[in-house]
């Protein structure tokens, strides 16, 4: 009886095992996604995940690629450096995906996509902004756009439109998306020849920025450059309105976010934003995604979203031209091959690659080629300026 | 400009000592650093946000209804956690990183519950006046958080040393085994005790995150920071101390942004910090007794 029922056991185990097998290879693509679903970066990672989730529903109700379905292998990489380097591991040498998107944040990318680089498969960003990312080597690709091409764009449309004269710049020195924010800020002002009043910091977690800003206000500036996340953005722009503070602002890429109508209510008039995307772009494919995801989710997509929802329809382009053979590592190789002349027009519209340089100026990875777009705060929605 | 900035340091005086006055609280009866002020802090922002948001309810009953859940999660905490160390005799250290796993716990289920997300109270929670007078600009959230925090010092002060509770409870401080055999009901007292600093605590929620009003599951975590500075500045365990001790980094903040600029406001206030306790290692009101053999 005993033995019976362990051969059953087995049988079945070995039946299950082979079905699965079977499976994976019967029409579908892995594709790994290592995203921060918990720790600091979570509501981004959330909104990633939701992304890709889109795409990959809409390419597969579309008949797939070639007929092969996509199977995302979705994993947490939890804000962390340590923890992304294992994700990447496992799905590489574990899961065999064709290619990573992700991770989440660029000081993880900068642990993990060496990773990816050593295993010669191709990874993806769609979050990663920070300089130095797709310089570590020729398998790394993203499509988010950097702070360096958006804040010059952002600055330059936002002077034309208020006649700003000076201004006054205030960020999160404790960070590093917000501080490398300052930085590309401070060479675009340096560049524009634009006066600084004073520059003012602070750090995450603070409730009260009234100090600052009286500071500010005290300058005379016409004009706050920001670069600051939501969760301190929002109590800032409500807390200058307090104070009387009533300039524009100019925010970084963290202040590009629909939670501004929400958190700053009555005082979010009068934010500069710069992005490839924004939510009042009434282009056919941009209010298709909104529509789309809105309708999945129950709420409205954001910036980070929209990326995420490109990237997968970008590679699903240059996955049409990957012979499928069952050997990963040439499918691998293919699709790298194939990536850097995908051309597509998505939620956040043209798009393109653009060759990248490392340090000693040898061509390394790809990064996104898009004119970002500049919209103002009215009311509860983003006015693109033309 | 110095007029408004005196102005906002007071408040921001007021918000720290609003917070640091619970966490005192505790502190100065049980004996324990409660790492776990901060996610109880945060705790009650969300129950009064959710209650508020989803039954329409005006503040008051939003601070109230942060008052009882947090005061019974106090309760709760003392009950599963701090009550087992303390029948086990167990060394300071114990509870204090025992309530390190309670936030922890806390931290976590606001995330599953609520997301990572930015939240806020919900629109007309109170009323977006300013008041101006000569200039200098204050908000009806600010003035409320002065008034609240200087007539929460006095009443913890009288309540500690002009009734019988407080005596009872000054007894405990001083020796809990003294106070058993002097008939004092030291257990129940200790429930109180965690009630009532849990219960301001969540009261120092619903306020401080109406303040930025862009709460987060982690938001206590900067404040527990600021409010352990502003208890041993002040003296571990004494309500003047909680105020005055928040008032001080307040002002140390507003004032070293003011003339030295905001890069230099952590180095130049815990420098000034450092210096305080050099010069009276106890804090400002200390006065924990030096134990003779």
């Amino acid at each position: 009886m005993r033995q019976n029922f362990l051969k059953s056991a087995l049988l079945a185990f070995a039946a299950t095992a082979a079905f699965s097998g079977a499976a994976a290879a019967a029409g579908t693509i892995k594709v790994g996604v290592a995203a921060a679903l918990t720790g600091g970066a979570a509501q981004y990672g959330a909104a990633i995940r939701n992304g890709f989730e889109l795409a990959a529903s809409e390419i597969n109700a579309g008949g797939g690629i070639n007929g092969n379905k996509i199977e995302l292998v979705v994993a947490d990489e939890q804000s962390k450096k340590e923890e992304v380097i294992n994700v990447f591991k496992r799905l590489i040498f574990q899961d065999k995906v064709i290619m990573i998107f992700g991770p989440t944040l660029s000081n993880s990318a900068q642990a993990s996509n060496p990773v990816a680089q050593a295993a010669k498969t191709v990874v993806f960003g769609t979050s990663n902004t920070a300089d130095g990312i797709t310089a570590i080597g020729d398998y790394v690709f993203r499509n988010s756009v950097t702070e360096a091409d958006v804040l010059p764009e952002t600055i330059r449309v936002a002077v034309k439109n208020s006649g700003i004269k000076k201004v006054a710049v205030f960020y999160g020195n404790d960070d590093v998306f917000t501080k490398s924010g300052y930085d590309n800020f401070k060479k675009a002002l340096e560049d524009l020849k634009m006066p600084v009043t004073t520059t003012e910091t602070f750090a995450k977690g603070d409730v009260d920025f009234k100090a600052q800003l009286t500071k500010i206000k005290a300058s005379g500036a016409d004009a706050v450059v920001l670069s600051a996340l939501i969760a301190e953005g929002a109590p800032i722009m409500v807390q200058a309105r307090q104070i009387g503070l009533n300039v524009p602002f100019i925010g970084g890429n963290g202040m590009n976010s629909v939670k501004i109508f929400d958190l700053a209510k009555g005082a979010s008039d009068n934010l500069y934003v710069g992005s490839p995307w924004s939510a009042s772009n009434a282009t056919p494919e941009n209010t298709k995604f909104i529509k789309a995801y809105t309708a999945k989710y129950g709420n409205a997509p954001d910036q980070f979203a929209a990326q995420a929802y490109d990237a997968l329809h970008i590679a699903a382009q240059a996955l049409k031209n990957v012979k499928m053979t069952g050997d990963i590592g040439a499918e691998r190789a293919a699709l790298r091959n194939a990536l850097p002349d995908v051309k597509w027009t998505g939620a956040t519209g043209a798009f393109q690659f653009r060759r990248a340089h490392d340090k000693a100026g040898k061509p390394a990875g790809f990064d996104a080629q898009q004119t970002p777009i500049v919209s103002v705060t009215k009311g509860s929605v983003f006015v693109i300026i033309k | 400009m110095l007029d408004q900035q005196l102005v906002n340091a007071l408040s921001l005086g007021c918000v720290y000592a609003l917070f640091a006055l619970g966490f005192t609280l505790i502190f100065g009866v049980l004996g324990v650093i409660n790492l776990a002020h901060g996610a109880v802090f945060m705790t009650g922002a969300y129950a009064a946000m959710t209650v508020m948001a989803r039954f329409e309810l005006p503040l008051w009953a939003g601070l109230l209804f942060a008052f009882a859940f947090c005061g019974l999660l106090g309760l709760l905490i003392d009950f599963l956690v701090l009550r087992p160390l303390r029948a086990r005799n167990a060394p300071h250290l114990i509870p204090m990183i025992a309530t390190i796993g309670v936030a922890i716990v806390l931290n976590s289920a606001a995330q599953g519950l609520f997301g990572a997300e930015n939240q806020r109270f919900p629109e007309g929670a109170i009323s977006n006046d300013t008041l101006q007078w000569a200039g200098v600009r204050i908000t009806v959230l600010e003035l409320g958080i002065i008034l609240f925090s200087f007539v929460l010092m006095a009443v913890l002060m009288l309540a500690l040393k002009r009734t019988q509770l407080g005596r009872a409870l000054r007894a405990m401080a001083e020796s809990p085994k003294a106070a058993y055999l002097l008939g004092i009901n030291v257990e129940g007292l200790f429930y109180l005790t965690s009630f009532a600093a849990a219960a301001l605590g969540g009261v120092a929620g619903v306020l401080i995150g109406l303040y930025s009003n862009a709460m987060s599951p982690l938001m206590g975590q900067p404040m527990l920071h600021k409010g352990i500075a502003v208890v041993i500045l002040g003296g571990m365990g004494d309500i003047r101390g909680a105020m005055f001790g928040g008032l001080f980094l307040g002002f140390a903040e507003v004032l070293s942004i003011n003339y030295l600029g905001s890069t230099m406001r952590d180095a130049v206030t815990f420098g000034l910090l450092f210096l305080v306790l050099l010069v009276r290692p106890k804090g400002l009101f200390g006065t924990l007794q030096e134990r003779k053999v």
